[in-house]
């Protein structure tokens, strides 16, 4: 068997370059993303992103509805955080018109994104786990995600197309109980990040495939506008929850929470999960996927106190506005921390009720734009790594 | 820096470039001069009291109103208005940068107004730059690949103009 030609066999195989089409597709472009790759062998030597398969000029209709009519649609750009989108609009509207909710909304508001931020991220997590071939992950985390499903169903009639949080307020108050469930949902929640840690954070294949691979540095991340998780993965303690704008920083101003990400190589707390493996760098992969995992855990505390604020507060949750209510006229741009990343929403307004132009920053379309620079020089299998890791939805990228 | 104190120091460095500012508007923005955008985003980003490092979002807002009636009753003159979200994350500060751009050249409706790219400063404008050319017809001049991003290659007309008429049909698709 020990031939001295085995291994010249090996050598002597000529790759030539090949342009492999991945997408639209696959299940591991977590969409309609389509990437072409060109590949010398195993190697991917170029990549290049095509989107725009799901576009549904978002923004020309904005320009055609009030913000109020215009909420269902932004259900429907990250559709795996609905309320997150709903909040987006509602906050950009709120600072063109100057108007601050009461108290008891703003609780109920930072419980149901916070909410939906968990949901998400359980998403983005553990469908990584399934493109690298793990699947019960997946399935425990979907388990889970389909109780705060069930939870928002109760909340506000739907399971992925929210349009709960709207200019003015919410559209209804919890119902009777609510609160309760709402409780003993993460009550059974947190032993099972423990397990999904036991699953894929400390998982060595797990690891193997996520550790050292796509690396992004912060000064990268920054020059591509990249925002949210992947930021955060990258070591720039960033997180407009903290350093946004007053009218969105207000909303958390007496909730605690800790800023994650990986600065100087550490997290910033004291926690028992699971440790960062040796292999790991600040910016690749597996930092990405582990920041959001102790994401879930900060939204569970602030669900936890939004709930007790919520009780402790008087008074009543704020309606809905007029669905014709007119814009002051002006401009206002506000940027809100969604699970994907920094969302942004450009109003202007020439003071009728339907906006002159409604532009929307999308996070994921800036965090995709990397991947480009990310997957030169990978192998081919790192390609669904990196993709899963960077978490984007493309119904949010097309727009 | 306060927004009062970066519009002055603009108005120091590129007295000629920077046109007027609306300080108290509840996102402060300057405008420049088109062909000076290169050269102000150069100092924005580099001066190291500015540091503008990330950019947020380009966006096109076209002044133009196909009513007649009430176009009679606008105040501007028809226009393109690109509009730069900049902020710094060193520093904490944001600035809104304007620059006003013809809707066509020289009222030809197949000639796109053109400005100067600037992804070499911030390379996130790849994508933005790409997204806007597609459905606001800017030409971004010195863009290393400005193509479609969202719309098909062979997509015709810029959507979000306000004049954009819907095609009936795409490929055999009908469209009412």
């Amino acid at each position: 068997m020990n031939s001295p030609s085995n291994g010249a066999i090996e050598y002597d195989v000529g790759t030539d370059q090949w342009v492999l089409n991945m997408g639209p597709q696959h299940p591991s472009t977590h969409g309609v993303l389509r990437l072409t790759l060109r590949t010398d062998g195993e190697l991917v030597t170029e990549c290049a992103a095509h989107i725009g398969y799901l576009h549904r000029s978002a923004e020309k209709i904005g320009e055609n509805l009030t913000p109020r009519q215009f909420i269902p649609f932004t259900d429907r750009l990250d559709y795996l955080a609905g309320m997150n989108m709903n909040l987006g609009l509602t906050l950009a509207v709120e600072k063109l018109a100057g108007f601050t909710p009461s108290e008891k909304t703003r609780h109920l508001r930072v419980l149901a994104v916070e909410l939906c931020r968990i949901a998400s991220h359980l998403v983005a997590a553990c469908s990584t786990g399934l493109d690298l071939g793990s699947f019960t992950p997946f399935m425990w985390s979907f388990r889970e995600r389909e109780k705060i499903q069930l939870l928002f169903e109760e909340l506000c009639g739907a399971r992925l197309t929210y349009s709960y949080i709207t200019p003015g307020g919410v559209t209804a108050d919890v119902p009777e109980g609510w609160l309760d469930r709402c409780e003993a949902f993460l009550d059974q929640f947190e032993p099972v990040i423990d397990e999904l840690h036991a699953l894929l954070t400390s998982n060595r294949i797990f690891i193997q495939r996520m550790a050292g691979i796509g690396v992004l540095s912060a000064e990268d991340a920054i020059a591509y506008g990249c925002t949210g998780p992947v930021l955060r993965g990258s070591g720039v303690a960033r997180d407009l929850r903290r350093h946004g704008e007053p009218i969105y920083r207000g909303m958390y101003d007496d909730y605690r929470f800790e800023i994650i990400a990986p600065v100087n190589g550490c997290y910033p707390q004291d926690h028992d999960y699971p440790p960062v493996p040796p292999q790991a760098v600040v910016g690749d992969s597996w930092h990405r996927f582990y920041v959001r995992m102790l994401e879930v855990v900060q939204s569970i505390g602030l669900v936890r106190q939004a709930i007790a604020k919520y009780r402790q507060s008087s008074g009543s949750v704020d309606p809905p506005w007029q669905v014709k209510q007119k814009l002051p006229p002006g401009e206002a741009y506000l940027e809100t921390e969604a699970p994907k990343g920094q969302m942004g929403f450009f109003i202007v307004s020439d003071g009728s009720a339907v906006p002159w132009r409604l532009r929307i920053r999308s996070s994921s379309f800036s965090n995709l734009s990397v991947v480009e620079k990310l997957c030169r020089g990978v192998l081919l299998a790192d390609v669904a790594a990196i993709v899963a890791s960077l978490d984007i939805v493309l119904g949010e990228i097309d727009r | 820096m306060s927004p009062s104190e970066i519009y002055s120091m603009l108005r120091q460095l590129w007295p000629h470039l920077v046109l007027e500012a609306k300080l108290e508007a509840i996102d402060p923005w300057i405008e420049i001069l088109p062909d000076g955008l290169v050269q102000v985003c150069r100092s924005l980003k580099e001066e190291p009291s500015l540091a503008f490092d990330f950019l947020h979002l380009i966006s096109v807002v076209d002044y133009f109103q196909p009513d007649p009636k009430l176009a009679a009753k606008t105040a501007w003159e028809p226009h393109l208005e690109v509009v730069y979200h900049l902020s710094s994350t060193a520093k904490g500060h944001r600035l809104v940068l304007k620059t006003r751009l013809p809707r066509w050249v020289e009222q030809a409706e197949d000639r796109l107004p053109e400005i100067d790219s600037v992804a070499h400063l911030w390379p996130t404008a790849l994508w933005h730059e790409r997204e806007v050319f597609d459905l606001s017809g800017v030409r971004f001049k010195g863009h290393p690949d400005l193509r479609r991003i969202l719309c098909p290659d062979d997509w015709v007309g810029h959507p979000l103009r306000k004049d954009y008429v819907m095609p009936i049909e795409y490929h055999g698709i009908r469209a009412q």
